[in-house]
């Protein structure tokens, strides 16, 4: 780096923020959940296979067992998380007013919780049998 | 004061209708598409845990819908979205290594992003038959 032409501090420098303040942060969690969501989304495909044609019963047999539920918990929390970063860069590049922008960001948001909340509101349901 | 006449017609610099569409590319679209429809698909995991978690009736509900036509299409598709994301997401990392740029690797990742996931969702698909036929 330039030190002496450059107008910004040396702490700031150091800090690899940049001017959004986020640095690579968005970028990073894109792809950590990416590489979690490989493992978590076999297992999905695996858990979904075993339940062709079950009924409920046997349904909640199946994710109410610890290591499914957990599989599930995790697969819905990286999987919205990453959904969730994904959609705000889609967002970002196809809408250009700056009221629209800010309404689907805040919808994205919106929605990813409510998605997040439900899946594991309802595994955990199943999980505890209550 | 110039005139405001609002703005002018500046030659554009060219965009995707210049190009001659090619695998890489279309991979690329397919990608994000892919991407937003698994975003919306969560709509069907949410159904699906919420009717687990309802009762036998609510479930069976789900049940006929995913048996229907309609349900075993969207299925399918959610199935071969998952897939194709999936590989191309691989993809992706290892370009994030720098590693799969050249032109050669470049058209066999597309090009297995796009086998991998069809053969994929075929062989699934067929299992899934012959579970639910089994069983």
């Amino acid at each position: 780096m330039s030190g002496k032409s450059s107008m910004r501090t040396p702490l700031a420098r150091i800090r690899y923020l940049g001017s959004a303040h986020a640095g690579t942060d968005h970028f990073w969690k894109q792809r950590v959940t990416a590489v979690a969501l490989i493992p978590l989304t076999i297992a999905f495909v695996l858990i979904i296979i075993s339940l062709v044609g079950r009924n409920q019963a046997a349904a909640i047999q199946i994710i109410g067992s610890p290591f499914v539920a957990i599989t599930m918990l995790l697969f819905v929390l990286s999987g919205v998380h990453h959904m969730w970063l994904g959609m705000q860069v889609i967002i970002e590049d196809y809408v250009h007013s700056e009221d629209w922008k800010l309404t689907c960001l805040m919808a994205n948001t919106f929605f990813s919780f409510a998605i997040a909340i439900t899946c594991i509101f309802a595994v955990l349901k199943v999980a505890f049998g209550v | 004061m110039a005139d405001t006449k609002g703005p002018v017609a500046r030659p554009l610099s060219p965009h995707l209708q210049i190009y001659k569409p090619t695998l890489t590319m279309t991979m690329s679209i397919a990608h994000r598409i892919t991407g937003a429809a698994l975003y919306f698909g969560t709509l069907l995991l949410a159904w699906w845990l919420i009717a687990a978690a309802s009762g036998s009736t609510t479930y069976s509900n789900f049940h006929w819908f995913m048996q229907s036509l309609v349900g075993k299409l969207v299925l399918f598709g959610y199935t071969w979205a998952l897939l194709h994301h999936m590989l191309g997401g691989i993809r992706h990392l290892i370009w994030d290594t720098g590693r799969g740029f050249g032109p050669v690797e470049r058209e066999w990742l597309a090009m297995a992003t796009l086998v991998g996931s069809i053969g994929l969702t075929l062989l699934l698909w067929i299992f899934g038959y012959l579970m639910a036929g089994g069983a």
